[in-house]
């Protein structure tokens, strides 16, 4: 049936162009809606992030008495570690301001410097029994509201009252303020107060942690894809392998968190909170993204390679670990790396088999109690103080740097080693 | 020596096998021992969820309900709206970038797109709890609605962010297999390029379109830390986007985190709640793959 064609009207067609336009712009509203997504996310967590790695100072001129510190003149290392130091950081804040008299007002004017002075100024003296009985300027990490009153531009602030912050003037005045490079970030674990509170520890616990996923999934995967590529013939065990390994890659993290609760802790007796089991759990979740990436770059090496060597008489495994394998293995090792950084980032898993305790030390080995960088994010993202928002957005900065990094790495692999047959 | 290469390798392929089994069996037998404490049509079809089993016997509710019903509401609440903005989202971003983007733009977004796929959920689950939800409550208190400072609509609108990406990237690669000539038959026509694309392009890509969208709906049930961070415990039955809910991953999540005794019903709880949660995602995938096996449309 050939229906008359419809008179080219000009409304129509106008209608018909302008609905075209409509259509474009949707999608490109749907791209600048990620995008704006996506520079909303950064630029929220880098600017409350950046101040993580300032820390305000403020130095004392501390007094050790040596009668107060180790009046027997021991010297004994004991002796120092026990003395208390809280006393001289109090004396120098109130030798510099000798006009504050009430007990309240002194307890807020103790208050400016972190209660971690005390340990600070103890590590200094054992380090240097010397300074006791001398006079000498230290500096300390203020405390975590003045930290924040002095890094914030607009200084206002509720945490801080009016005669603290008369205070901080005068200190900052006489150049006793001073705001650096927040080493103490990079180089102590958790602690509970904010100004205090490094990612050393959950740094060094993901590293561990990825050493076992590296160190077990990685072997496993690529024995596996070398398996099904090579040697599996089309069977239903082959086939309900490869079910398998897609599905696994559909199940949701969490899930592989309880197995590794019920089978390695309460099974097999693990340790809790240990990188070794973190790292278990994490190589059977990363273990079907390894074996996908390796298996695509298996076949992307040619059969005349293959055929090659088996007529120069090697054995199909000879051919397989000296030709096939060494062919293969940049593309196997992107794939690992994009494996290692989805583990990297993965927190649920670990939640549940406690590697998400309060831990203050810097884990030795794979037994030690630990967490991992990003449970120690979730754990900042839970507490209450203000300050440790900058610290969480801080520690996001330097996991989202280890994971662009990594995904750089592989990119830089697979365009190096890129082999067109 | 060949033989027992080979049996090595064997026994790392067949590692997947044990996984599946190892998470099936655990669970499995958890849930059961969860189902002699508590029946499981109580579970399945109980409307309320108070876990807290009482320290004293003569307590108030001292056993505890698990009714699991609020769960899965929230977490479909939930999931709806993260799909609700991905799906769009993604998927018109797709097109745009398939159809419309020279490639230069297209070799601008698509990595984009995907440093958005590479952040840690975790990430996102702050940025949901610090920025999105005093966000939505502040607009919620200017035109007079009352809004949690835990709603489910900034989990669920992070966590559509979240899956755009995925979204984008699986409609991406079943536009792009849509042949040529049918785009060129219809503009031959006299189609403009949008009806070409409505018309004949997504009707031909539709089955992989469905399947990404089921994956992607697999994953946001399955999502766990930005709920957790994001979406509160209190278990109400609601649908309600402006109120507070709570989901199954977060449930379990509070339920095994901290000190366990491992027959009580709470905690075994939370291993009926992962069961019928990797049942769940794993009918949804293979769903997903059947749809696509089905009704794909061979053009050779």
């Amino acid at each position: 049936m050939i229906l008359p064609a419809p008179p080219l009207n000009g409304d129509r067609m106008k209608k018909r162009f302008r609905k075209e336009r409509r259509f474009k712009f949707y999608g490109i509203l749907a791209l600048s809606f990620s995008l704006l997504a996506m520079v909303a996310l950064f630029s929220t967590i880098i600017d409350k992030g950046v101040g993580a790695f300032r820390q305000t100072s403020i130095t004392l001129d501390i007094t050790l008495d040596q009668d107060a510190i180790d009046p027997e003149k021991t010297a004994l290392r004991k002796t120092l570690a026990a003395a208390d130091y809280n006393t001289p950081v109090k004396k120098a804040l109130r030798a510099l301001f000798p006009d504050v008299k009430k007990r309240k007002s002194k307890r807020r004017l103790y208050k400016l410097v972190s209660s971690g002075a005390a340990y600070d100024l103890r590590k200094a003296v054992l380090e240097n029994p010397k300074l006791i009985g001398t006079t000498f300027a230290m500096a300390f990490p203020a405390s975590a509201d003045v930290d924040l009153y002095i890094k914030s531009q607009a200084q206002d602030s509720t945490q801080i009252s009016s005669d603290q912050a008369g205070w901080i003037k005068k200190l900052q005045s006489s150049g006793r303020i001073e705001t650096g490079l927040n080493w103490r970030f990079f180089t102590s674990g958790d602690s509970r107060n904010p100004e205090l509170a490094g990612i050393l520890g959950a740094l060094v616990g993901s590293i561990l942690t990825m050493a076992v996923t590296l160190g077990l999934s990685f072997p496993i995967a690529v024995a596996a894809a070398v398996y099904l590529e090579e040697f599996a013939g089309d069977n239903r065990f082959t086939r309900l392998i490869e079910v398998n390994i897609n599905n696994l890659a559909a199940v949701p993290s969490i899930v592989f968190g309880l197995l590794g609760l019920s089978v390695f802790l309460n099974f097999f007796g693990l340790p809790r909170s240990a990188p070794l089991v973190g790292g278990m759990v994490l190589a059977l979740m990363t273990l079907p993204t390894i074996i996908i990436a390796a298996r695509a770059s298996l076949k992307a090496v040619p059969p005349s390679i293959r055929h090659a060597a088996l007529g120069l008489g090697a054995t199909k495994l000879q051919t397989v670990l000296h030709h096939v394998l060494p062919l293969a293995l940049p593309g196997i090792l992107t794939g690992a790396i994009i494996g290692m950084a989805q583990a990297l980032g993965e927190t649920a898993p670990l939640l549940m088999i406690g590697m998400v305790a309060f831990i203050v030390d810097i884990p030795a080995s794979f037994t030690d109690a630990a967490t991992a960088l990003p449970v120690q994010i979730y754990l900042w993202a839970d507490s209450p103080e203000r300050a440790f928002v900058e610290k969480t957005s801080g520690a996001i900065i330097v996991l989202l740097a280890f994971l662009i990094s990594m995904n750089a790495l592989a990119q830089w692999l697979r365009k190096k080693f890129e082999i067109k047959w | 020596m060949e033989q027992v290469v080979l049996g090595f390798l064997l026994l790392a392929a067949a590692v997947a096998v044990l996984t599946t089994l190892g998470i099936v069996l655990s669970l499995a037998f958890e849930t059961l021992r969860f189902f002699d404490k508590v029946p499981f049509t109580d579970f399945l079809f109980g409307l309320t969820w108070s876990p807290q089993t009482a320290l004293r016997a003569d307590q108030v509710a001292s056993a505890g309900l698990f009714g699991a019903v609020p769960l899965f509401t929230g977490t479909l609440l939930i999931s709806a709206i993260a799909l609700g903005v991905a799906v769009p989202v993604g998927l018109m971003s797709a097109i745009y970038l398939s159809e419309y983007a020279t490639p230069q733009i297209r070799n601008i977004m698509k990595p984009l797109l995907e440093v958005l796929a590479g952040v840690p959920t975790v990430v996102y689950g702050f940025f949901a709890a610090l920025t999105v939800a005093p966000l939505i409550r502040g607009f919620g208190e200017n035109i007079g609605l009352d809004a949690s400072s835990e709603s489910a609509l900034a989990a669920g609108l992070v966590m559509g962010i979240m899956i755009i990406p995925f979204i984008s990237s699986l409609s991406d690669d079943v536009l792009n297999a849509v042949p040529q000539l049918l785009r060129d038959g219809s503009l031959a026509l006299g189609s403009t390029k949008s009806e070409t694309i409505v018309n004949v392009v997504i009707p031909a890509a539709f089955p992989g379109i469905v399947s990404g969208v089921l994956l992607a709906a697999s994953r946001a049930i399955g999502e766990t830390m930005i709920v957790v961070m994001a979406a509160g415990l209190s278990a109400n039955l609601t649908i309600n986007p402006l109120e507070a809910v709570t989901t199954v991953t977060v449930q379990i999540v509070t339920l095994l985190v901290g000190d366990q005794e491992f027959d009580s019903a709470k905690t075994l709880s939370a291993f009926a709640l992962a069961l019928t949660l990797f049942i769940i995602t794993l009918a949804l995938n293979v769903i997903a793959l059947k749809v696509v096996r089905k009704y794909r449309e061979q053009y050779e």
